[in-house]
């Protein structure tokens, strides 16, 4: 490809190669192929440059400041405590154990603020389609202000609510005598498994694989013949009945560890922090807003052919919203759900505000601030969150796949 | 291909030369302080008698009068000053990747902070110990009650260390809390999300005189660590490290020689009998003074524009404040205390 400007002489007329003066270096910019790798070279060079300049930068800056680069330090004991702790940790562990409670605090937190936004998103966006006008305005109120906070005060404003109007543990408000809500988190009974229970969580595994097996075999009836067994009541029955029926049987393996007052605090029962409850909710609370609408736009992407050609056919509503409407939607959902999931994950690190300790709490902090390695701890939190992000990135792509419209 | 990747490989040499060069070109701190022309010093993000905004939004303090001192000494003039608040936790960093010319913000002098982050601690300007506050409701009247207590902690400190030190020795099991600055500690504390509130003792007198009715709160009676306050500055840049030092040595020197802000010009224009004190304020030469870069009054500006030590010591934390702290271990060595200045010889 290669083209000639106006007023330059064409040399169409005379046989022969072009004579000298024709071709030049600067002629060259004209020609498109050679400006266009040309451009792409200078392009990757600034690239190139640009980190090669970072990393020379640090290199020379770690050399000036005397210091070394290394994870040596993760080895060392972390000599400081953490209130939350889902695997054994003292403050004699090693800054690398540290990290992982911290890492496991993440995790905790995206996990159940991802369940509750994604059951909170869902329902806000069905209502938000109500027919109800005060229902869909409320669930429009609630999409409106989730939206358009900022997450860092969301998170500031529910933690300072829980510790500013919960009453002290001494004056606890209590649910039934077992669950206590105070300003110090929320105390709630531990199942305590003894032995004998083993034998219920197998008959729940097996009622699980029965459901599954009812199910098939509902749809087979239903595809073969077209008559819809109750197979969802079947189901049920089975999931509470046998589990339960083996319960009575082996007698009492269950018992529950109540928490009690204890001179500061409770003791016993499993304690939520206000942090914990406080960054859950906040950060599901946000992040549901953005849910709903997902959901809303799914839901209206359905053509409404569909629907009314399954109202035409006498299907009740819950079952055109469950048969036909949300298994389409789904595949308008789940793409923009995906950056959801990945938002919520990613806020998780503002944790920091509240005194939540998380993997910057921890890694990115304490270890961070005790040990000086910036570079070092900065580099490995950042590839942590890199790879939950990823994992979730293809879990999520994974279950697209499934959900996705199959065209014919 | 081949041309491609030559250049690319020169574009990167060039590339590593120019950082290398960039980096080079900061040596002395003096010459920087000098030619950008006011010093920048890190302080706290507002402890109340150390370093906190008073009502027209200047920064006051016994910690933010150390910078002023340095920046009397370097300019004759301690306004030429901007300050960078920093946390627990932000501290080192700025002060290691030269955000900041010094640091002067309650910092513990420890063998790690000074031998690992390579931090050059010039001196002591508050001898402290860690302690614990607490609501006076709560009826505890000592630190070995606290089995159990939710414990608010300002992190990236020695606090947070000295606690799980203090805890596991008295093998008591505690609730840390850690919270990044001391406001947000005081609105914890306040809120009762924690039982006690632990930092320095005398930060717990500076948290304490900000509450609504200080008499609602005990600080308990026992001191669990040591804790040497003072100013630093980052290692590799020795003059720059002694002018901080003797700017700090020349307040508490002015104490213990009589020399307050009011009568500095007076008996800096005579011949003194003390001859430490003519040297101090440059009647007699002081040997190696070029050296560090400064003019003959540099003492002379500090103590005339911020005050000797114990002038600033009773006009931010003293008797008449609200925090009200007693000298203590800070009194004169002369008067049964710690702080000592070496001679100005």
């Amino acid at each position: 490809m290669s083209y000639r400007l106006p007023g330059v002489v064409q040399p169409t007329d005379r046989p022969g190669p072009p004579p000298g003066p024709a071709f030049s270096l600067g002629s060259l910019w004209y020609d498109e192929a050679v400006r266009g790798v040309a451009i792409q070279i200078l392009v990757l060079l600034g690239v190139f440059a640009t980190v090669a300049w970072m990393i020379a930068n640090v290199v020379a800056n770690f050399a000036i400041l005397d210091k070394t680069f290394g994870f040596e330090f993760l080895w060392l004991p972390a000599n400081y405590d953490i209130n939350q702790t889902l695997i054994e940790y003292t403050n004699r562990d090693t800054h690398l154990r540290a990290a992982a409670v911290g890492l496991i605090n993440t995790g905790l937190v995206a996990f159940l603020g991802i369940i509750v936004a994604t059951v909170l998103g869902f329902l806000v966006g069905i209502f938000r389609l109500s027919e109800n006008w005060l229902v869909s305005r409320l669930a429009y109120c609630y999409v409106e202000f989730t939206r358009n906070t900022p997450v860092l005060l969301l998170i500031l404003l529910w933690h300072g609510i829980f510790i500013n109007t919960l009453p002290h543990p001494r004056q606890a408000m209590t649910i039934g005598g077992a669950t206590f809500l105070t300003n110090r988190g929320f105390y709630v009974p531990k199942p305590v498994f003894e032995s004998g229970f083993e034998w219920v969580t197998l008959a729940l595994a097996a009622a699980i694989v029965g459901a599954i097996l009812v199910h098939r075999h509902v749809r087979r009836v239903r595809e073969a013949t077209g008559r819809q067994l109750p197979g969802g009541w079947i189901s049920a029955a089975l999931i509470v009945g046998l589990p339960g029926l083996t319960y009575a049987a082996v007698g009492a393996s269950l018992s529950f560890d109540v928490p009690e007052l204890q001179g500061f605090n409770f003791e016993g029962g499993l304690y939520l922090t206000p942090e914990l409850v406080a960054l859950t909710w906040a950060l599901a609370f946000y992040t549901s807003g953005f849910i709903a609408e997902n959901v809303r736009a799914g839901i209206l992407a359905v053509d409404k052919g569909q629907i009314e050609a399954s109202q035409a056919l006498g299907l009740p509503r819950r079952r055109v919203l469950r048969l036909v409407i949300l298994p389409q939607s789904l595949r308008v959902i789940v793409p923009p759900l995906t950056s959801q999931y990945l938002d919520l994950t990613k806020n998780s690190s503002l944790a920091i505000a509240i005194g939540y300790v998380d993997l910057v709490g921890t890694l990115g902090g304490i270890t961070l601030n005790q040990t000086g390695r910036e570079i070092e701890c900065m580099m490995l939190v950042m590839l942590v969150y890199l790879a939950i992000s990823l994992g979730i990135s293809m879990f999520m792509n994974w279950y697209n796949r499934r959900v996705r419209l199959v065209e014919r | 291909m081949r041309i491609l990747s030559r250049a690319l490989s020169g574009g990167l040499a060039a590339a590593v030369g120019l950082a290398m060069a960039v980096s080079m070109a900061s040596a002395g701190t003096l010459d920087d302080v000098r030619q950008r022309g006011h010093l920048i010093c890190g302080i706290n993000t507002g402890l109340v008698g150390f370093a906190a905004p008073d009502d027209k939004g200047v920064w006051k303090g016994f910690d933010v009068d150390v910078c002023r001192a340095v920046a009397a000494a370097v300019f004759g003039d301690a306004n030429k000053l901007r300050y960078k608040n920093l946390t627990g936790k932000t501290r080192f960093t700025a002060l290691r990747s030269a955000e900041i010319d010094m640091l002067s913000r309650n910092t513990t002098w420890t063998f790690s902070r000074d031998v690992d982050l390579q931090l050059t601690f010039v001196g002591i300007n508050y001898y402290d110990g860690q302690g614990f506050m607490a609501p006076k409701k709560l009826g505890v009247k000592s630190a070995g009650e606290l089995a159990g207590a939710s414990v608010c902690i300002q992190t990236g400190t020695t606090t947070e260390l000295n606690l799980a030190d203090f805890f596991r020795a008295n093998n008591m099991k505690y609730e840390p809390v850690p919270i990044e600055t001391n406001a947000e500690a005081r609105t914890n504390y306040l809120a009762g999300r924690c039982d006690v509130y632990t930092t320095d003792r005398s930060g717990l007198a500076a948290t304490r005189a900000a509450t609504d009715n200080p008499d609602d709160h005990v600080v308990l009676p026992e001191i669990i660590s040591k804790e040497p306050l003072g100013p630093l500055v980052r290692h590799g840049d020795d003059q720059w490290a002694d002018i901080v030092r003797w700017s700090l040595n020349a307040m508490i020197a002015a104490e213990e020689m009589g020399v307050t802000s009011k009568n500095v010009k007076e008996m800096a224009s005579k011949e003194n009998k003390n001859k430490e004190v003519n040297r101090l304020l440059g009647v007699e030469e002081l040997q190696g003074r070029e050296r560090l870069g400064l003019s003959k009054d540099w003492a002379v500006n500090i103590i005339a524009q911020v005050g000797n030590y114990g002038e600033v010591f009773e006009k931010h934390l003293g008797k008449k404040t609200p925090i009200g702290l007693d000298r203590g271990l800070n009194a004169q060595w002369t008067d049964g205390g710690l702080i000592y200045a070496p001679p100005f010889r």
